[in-house]
Order: C-alpha cells, then sequence, then structure tokens
C-alpha cells in the first residue's frame, strides 16, 4: 500500500519543508520565551546553590538579603557557630553597583566573603582563587572582565585574579567577588568629600568638640568612618541537624531572621521575581496561542489548497479515512519538522541572550506534545472541511 | 548546461531530514542534561612554593612625640610651624608666665632678706661671746676672792650664775644664726624651683625631628597635657600592618618584606619585621606588625596606606596544585581526581600557600596525579566530563 502523505509531501517537498522551517522558527520563539522563564527561575536558584548555604540569617524582621536590604554586626557569626547545629558561618556582603571598567561601566553584584567559607565561587574557568586578603577579585565572564583587568570599587582599584561562570545575583547580573574587608568598606565608606563635610560638621557640633577633653573629636571621628556591618551571616548545619530546627533555634535566641533554603527560594521566586515572571508568563501564554492558531491556519489552508485533489481521490472512490489519514499525517510530519527546527533554533540563538535562557528538557517535551496536540486539533479542522467538499467540484470546478 | 542525471525527489527530502536529525541530535547533546561538563585537567606535579603574607597597613612614625605644658595655661608665642625641621633642644614655644617673674623675684628678695638674717645672727652670736668671755674671766676672779675670804660666797654665786647664762645666751644665739642659715638654704630652693617652673613654660624639642601638627596658636588656652605641638622622628617610619589572622602563619620578626606605597605603587620597597605585637584585634580578626623601612624613601608622609607583603622561607620539593582545582565539600577542602576518565572527590590537606595562587599539598595526592583545575559547572560524582585544553570566556 502506498502512503497518500508520503506521496502528497514528495509532490511538493519544497513548500513542505519551508512551511515547516517557517513553523519551526516561530515554535522556536515560544521555546525561547519558556526559556527565559525559566532562566529567571534559575538565577534564584543558582545564586542559593552557589552560596553554599543552609542558612540564611539576617536582620530581625526583614527578608533579607536578596529582597530587602538587611544589616547585622560582623560579629554575630561567632555566637552563630556556637549554637548546637552549626558547622560554618560566614559574614557576606551584597552591594549591587556599577563597576567601572574603563569609559564604561557594568552592572553587578559585589560580593564580599571569607574564602574557604559559603559564600565563596565553588568553581572556577580560568585564574586563580583569591589569595590576598585585599583588593583581588574574582569576577564573572559575563561581566566581561579578563585575567588581570584592574577594576576600581569606590576608592580602591582590584586586580581580576579569577574568573568564574553562571555566578549571577537574583536579577540576573553578574557578581564580583572580593575580600569580606573590602566589601564592607566600599558597602558603607563614603567618598573623601563626604568624609570631610562629616568631619567638619562634627567639629562645628559644640558637644562633640569639647575643649575640656583633647582626643574626643578624633575618637568620634575615628568611630564614624569605620564599620563592622554585614548583610548577612551563611550557616551550613552539621549533618544530622534538620536546617529548620537550627533556624528556629537561631529565630528564638539570637533576634535574627533565619531562613531555610526552601524558605529562602519562596522569597526569591515568589516575591522577587514574581512580578517579572508574570509578565513572562503573561506572554508566553499570549505566544502560544498566537503559535497554535498560525499552526492550525497553515494547516488548514494547506489542505484547502489540495482540495481538488482531494475531490479526485474522493471520485475515484478513496475511503474517507484514508483521506483523513493522509491529512493528520501531514500534519503531524509538519509539527515534528517545525518543533525539531524550533528546538535547534532555540538552542542555537539561546547563548546570544544577554540574560540566562534555560532550555528544559521537559519544557521541550510538553512543547512537542502541545505542538502534535495542537496539529491534531488543526487537522480535523481541515479535514471537515476536505470530507464536506464534493467530488462533483473535481470534474466540475 | 545540463546536469547529467536528476536526483529523485526522495533523495532530497531524506537528506534534509538526516540533516535535522543530526542538527537535532548535536543539540542535544551540546546543552541539557546529557551535554557533558568541560573542565580541564592538569598533573600534579612537584615544585616549590613561596608562601606570602599578604597585609595592608598605614606609615607611622615609630617615635612620636606631643609636646605640651604641664600646667594649664595661656600659649604666649610659638616659633615653629608644621614641616620644620627641629633640633633636640630648640625652643619650638613659650607660655604665658602669668605671675612666675613676680614669684622669682620675690624668692630673691626673700634670700636677700635672709642673707641680713644671717648677718644679724651672726653679730649676736659675737655679742653672746664677748659677754661669755667676760662673765667667765670675772667668775674665776670672784671665785679666787671668794676662796681667800675677801668677798662673801653669795657674791661669788651670783658671778657664777651670770657665767652660766651668758653660756647659754650664746648656744641661743648660735642655734639662731644655724636657723637662719637653714632658712636661706630653703629660700633658695623655692627659688630654684619657681624659676624651674619658669624655664618649663618654654617647650623644647625632645629629639630631631619635624614638626606634625601645631595645634594651638599664641592667646590660645591650653589644659594640661593638652598637646601645642606633635612631632615625629621621620627616620623612625615604619608600616604598621595588620594581617589577617586566617592568613598570618608563618609571621615572625626579621621576615623580608616588599613593601608598596599608594603614593607610588610601582615602585617596591625594601624592609623587614621589627615588631610583631602580642595582642591581636579581636574585632577585625588581624594581627599587627611594625615593618621597618631599609632606607626610609625621602618624601613618605605618615599616615599612608601602604601593601606589605612578607616572604616566608620558600618551601621547596612540595607536591603542588594551583588554588583553582581546590574545591570544599561542605568545610572539607578536597580536588577532583581524574581515574581511568572517571571523577572521584579526594579529600586534601593543604599547607604553604603562595601569592601565586600556588598550594602545597601536604595529603591526600601523589605525583602524576591528574586532577580537575577549570570546571564549565559545579562538578558532581557522576559529571559526564569533556577534557579541554582551556575554557572559553563563555
Amino acid at each position: 500500500m502506498i502512503s497518500l502523505a508520503g506521496r502528497d509531501i514528495l509532490h511538493s517537498w519544497g513548500k513542505f519543508v519551508l512551511t515547516g522551517l517557517g513553523l519551526g522558527l516561530l515554535i522556536g520563539v515560544t521555546l525561547t520565551m519558556a526559556g527565559v522563564y525559566r532562566g529567571m527561575v534559575d538565577d534564584a536558584q543558582v545564586l542559593l546553590n552557589n552560596s553554599g548555604a543552609d542558612l540564611w540569617v539576617v536582620q530581625k524582621d526583614t527578608q533579607g538579603p536578596y529582597a530587602e536590604s538587611s544589616s547585622i554586626r560582623d560579629d554575630v557569626h561567632r555566637g552563630l557557630l556556637g549554637m548546637p547545629g552549626v558547622a560554618q558561618a560566614a559574614n557576606v556582603t551584597y552591594l549591587t553597583m556599577q563597576v567601572r571598567k574603563g569609559n564604561t561601566d557594568v552592572r553587578a553584584m559585589v560580593v564580599g566573603f571569607e574564602p574557604g567559607q559559603p559564600g565563596e565561587p565553588s568553581y572556577l574557568v580560568a585564574g586563580r582563587r583569591i589569595t590576598r586578603s585585599h583588593y583581588e577579585a574574582v569576577a564573572d565572564v559575563n561581566t566581561g572582565f579578563a585575567l588581570g583587568d584592574r577594576i576600581r570599587i569606590r576608592r580602591h582599584d582590584y586586580t581580576v585574579v579569577g574568573l568564574t561562570r553562571r555566578m549571577v545575583s537574583s536579577g540576573g547580573d553578574p557578581m564580583v567577588f572580593i575580600p569580606l574587608k573590602d566589601a564592607q568598606e566600599a558597602q558603607f565608606l563614603k567618598d573623601n568629600d563626604a568624609i570631610v563635610n562629616e568631619r567638619a560638621r562634627t567639629t562645628a557640633n559644640p558637644a562633640l568638640n569639647r575643649p575640656g577633653v583633647p582626643g574626643l573629636l578624633d575618637a568620634i571621628n575615628a568611630s564614624q568612618t569605620s564599620n563592622h556591618n554585614v548583610n548577612a551571616v551563611l550557616v551550613r548545619v552539621k549533618a544530622g541537624y534538620a536546617p529548620e530546627a537550627v533556624a528556629q533555634e537561631i529565630r528564638r535566641w539570637k533576634h535574627l531572621q533565619a531562613f531555610t533554603r526552601a524558605q529562602m527560594e519562596e522569597i526569591l521566586i515568589a516575591k522577587l521575581i514574581a512580578t517579572a515572571a508574570k509578565q513572562i508568563g503573561m506572554f508566553l501564554v499570549i505566544l502560544a496561542i498566537v503559535s497554535a492558531a498560525i499552526v492550525a491556519f497553515i494547516i488548514y489552508t494547506m489542505t484547502l489548497g489540495k482540495i481538488r485533489e482531494i475531490a479526485v481521490l474522493k471520485l475515484i472512490g478513496t475511503h474517507n479515512r484514508t483521506i483523513a489519514a493522509m491529512i493528520l499525517q501531514q500534519a503531524l510530519g509538519l509539527g515534528l519538522i517545525g518543533f525539531v527546527v524550533g528546538k535547534i533554533a532555540a538552542t542555537i540563538w539561546a547563548p546570544a541572550f544577554p540574560k540566562y535562557v534555560l532550555l528544559l528538557p521537559g519544557d521541550s517535551a510538553r512543547g512537542f506534545v502541545i505542538v502534535m496536540l495542537v496539529c491534531v486539533l488543526a487537522s480535523t479542522l481541515a479535514i471537515r472541511a476536505a470530507l464536506r467538499v464534493d467530488p462533483a467540484t473535481a470534474i466540475g470546478g | 548546461m545540463k546536469i547529467p542525471f536528476t536526483l529523485p525527489r526522495q533523495f532530497w527530502f531524506a537528506v534534509f531530514g538526516i540533516a535535522l536529525l543530526g542538527a537535532f541530535v548535536w543539540v542535544a547533546m551540546k546543552s541539557g542534561p546529557l551535554a557533558s561538563i568541560k573542565v580541564t585537567v592538569t598533573q600534579v606535579a612537584k615544585g616549590e612554593v613561596s608562601p606570602a603574607l599578604f597585609g595592608i597597613g598605614t606609615v607611622e612614625a615609630r617615635r612620636a612625640y606631643l609636646i605640651g605644658p604641664t600646667a594649664a595655661g595661656r600659649v604666649k608665642r610659638v616659633l615653629v610651624d608644621v614641616g620644620d625641621m627641629v633640633k633636640a633642644g630648640q625652643l619650638l614655644a613659650e607660655m604665658e608666665p602669668v605671675d612666675l617673674d613676680a614669684r622669682v623675684s620675690s624668692a630673691s628678695a626673700a634670700i636677700a632678706r635672709a642673707k641680713s638674717a644671717i648677718a644679724a645672727a651672726q653679730a649676736q652670736v659675737t655679742d653672746a661671746k664677748s659677754r661669755q668671755a667676760l662673765a667667765a674671766s670675772e667668775a674665776r676672779r670672784f671665785a679666787d676672792l671668794g676662796q681667800k675670804g675677801f668677798v662673801s660666797s653669795s657674791v661669788v654665786e651670783g658671778k657664777l650664775q651670770q657665767q652660766q647664762s651668758a653660756d647659754a645666751q650664746l648656744a641661743a644665739a648660735e642655734s639662731a644664726l644655724a636657723s637662719a642659715r637653714q632658712d636661706m638654704t630653703r629660700l633658695n630652693a623655692e627659688r630654684e624651683g619657681v624659676q624651674q617652673q619658669r624655664m618649663n613654660i618654654r617647650l623644647e624639642a625632645p629629639a630631631d625631628g619635624v614638626i606634625t601638627a601645631r595645634d594651638a596658636e599664641p592667646g590660645s588656652t591650653v589644659i594640661a597635657g593638652q598637646a601645642v605641638f606633635k612631632m615625629q622622628e621621620p627616620n623612625s617610619l615604619w608600616v604598621s600592618v595588620r594581617l589577617d589572622q586566617e592568613r598570618s602563619a608563618g609571621l615572625r620578626l626579621g621576615l623580608p618584606a616588599v613593601i608598596n606605597l599608594r603614593s607610588n605603587p610601582g615602585a617596591a620597597l625594601a624592609g623587614k619585621v621589627v615588631r610583631i605585637e602580642p595582642v591581636s584585634d579581636s574585632v577585625t580578626e588581624e594581627r599587627i606588625a611594625q615593618v621597618a623601612f631599609d632606607r626610609v624613601p625621602p618624601g613618605v608622609s605618615s599616615g599612608e596606606m601602604a601593601e606589605v607583603t612578607l616572604h616566608p622561607p620558600t618551601v621547596t620539593d612540595a607536591l603542588l596544585i594551583t588554588n583553582a582545582s581546590l574545591r570544599y565539600r561542605g568545610a572539607q577542602a578536597g580536588v577532583w581526581l581524574r581515574v581511568n576518565g572517571k571523577l572521584r572527590f579526594t579529600p586534601v590537606k593543604v599547607g604553604a600557600t603562595g601569592l601565586d595562587g600556588k598550594v602545597q599539598i601536604v595529603e591526600g595526592l601523589k605525583a602524576g596525579d591528574e586532577i580537575v583545575v577549570y570546571s564549565e559547572r559545579a562538578l558532581k560524582d557522576d559529571s559526564r566530563i569533556k577534557v579541554v585544553s582551556s575554557l572559553g570566556s563563555k
């Protein structure tokens, strides 16, 4: 038995392939849009993964350090280390800022970390880890910095000694890692003019600049420019302890807020990127509907285009089932080509996006099923039209 | 021109299908869970590592002086300004003497009066001596006459009593003279004291040095101990350096150091550790050490920031890896070992670390082991890897 669908496709295979390619590009855009959404979620998760923490300890009554600002003293981690179930506790600071790069600047999240502790970049793609306790940096490749580049952050120059990859903030900004003490300074130290103004202001205050107490003014000025704050303490829980149990102890006794991994994910995904994700989701839904409509119309018009041939088939007494199968097979074939082309296209252009685009195999599988369903649905329309055709049009028409 | 034969449509369609399928497979292998992680590997080799300690410090003067009066007072004149070089003993400023000069002349007058008192006392002693001599000779004569019976015994006793009285008067006059002399000594000492105070309001340089601050001007009142000047000895400048406690192992006296001043970061100045403070800063978790310049560079200002690199002795014949290979599993440091194409996480013990990123491995690896240096993503035990020579920038 010959395949009617195959014969028909081969008859006008150029047209068929071009239609499939066009359809594929459309499906590719839809898949990419899904990838953009997944990428946003993944950015948030990768931020949590890279910090390597089980618990995030932040200022009481805040949802820091990513969703809200949080500021705690840098000696808090010592108290935490003494609590049962805490294996490691490390100070960390996060500051999103424009980092100077030549004549321009790049948006980056500056992370202050302690070497060998949670918060450190876990792997590198080039260079080495930081060995000096000051003025060295490890940058994400997406910042565009190369090994040996000098980065200016506030008043100090940092040398890029290592490069890493996929270290981003929840907003997708690439990270720059610098030693904690430098980061504390970068975050809280004012520029020179502000410091000089502040000193003058203090000097002008008669309560602080008292003639009978030499040295008081110097002491006040010194205490104004030093900083012992960090944004969060990352805690790694000892094996055998439940993170939530340790978090409860910290909340109860240390008067700090502690989030577990699941709670942090909830904050990042359900709160921080919620609006942006809904925006993308809305667009994705519309794009999917539009794609489905276009697929349906293409198959419908393709069938209508050969309505005369179908009439001939009917005239020579072909079963309705055979004609329906032909149209269905063609629709499925078109869908298959479209999906494969779309997947390839999406994979090829995904790395060119400035933010991460994550194409999940699960999404692709779902996309495949949906494409096939749409094709089946669209072909029913076409089949209805084909079966209703009067065989007489083959000769009369 | 005519193609000698035409390929059937089936052929072209098949070519298209195979190409599409091939691209799909390639795409599936390149990304997603099936894709292998690109890594670079290296072999553990023996070599030498120059450990180094790195710290940030400020230039300070080892000997700095606060020069001010020992009593509250008003500044009369100020003779030097910031930046002036001064010699030891040079007059820098003077305080208002207020009543000190008057007290000196008062003391001088009291001494003059005491001198007169001594003269008077001496005259009284002379007088008493002559009276005593007369009384003694009269007493002897009347005693003779009394023995011979020319005068009554009551007259003799009267003369003896006069002699004793004259003795007592002499003793009184002599002690009055001694007292006047002691008074003189006291007044001399008092005048000395006032003069010392008068000298003390002169502020003099305790050593050769340079004036770094002039904190009071003529007419301003300062309290005891408040500085009018700050000065320091320029050749005693050193760098007070703060080293992270975590990376201060090997810090000891005499370690050679390289100092880079912020004003001239290109010039590496030689120095060495001359003091290590036994108390480290518990708030900033830093150790504090002082590094002296081998030769103090001209024009260096105190308070300037400096980067200091200390060089403990080189460790030779050590197993070396680069610190980019170090991974952490919880708190455990280790490396990804590649054995027969499979990955295995091997815990290691780390020894000396060089600033260039070289790390000595004390335990856990042997020479010739192949370990992962860079990876595109975090590795797991069952990760599929692809070894490349270097990872691209993206």
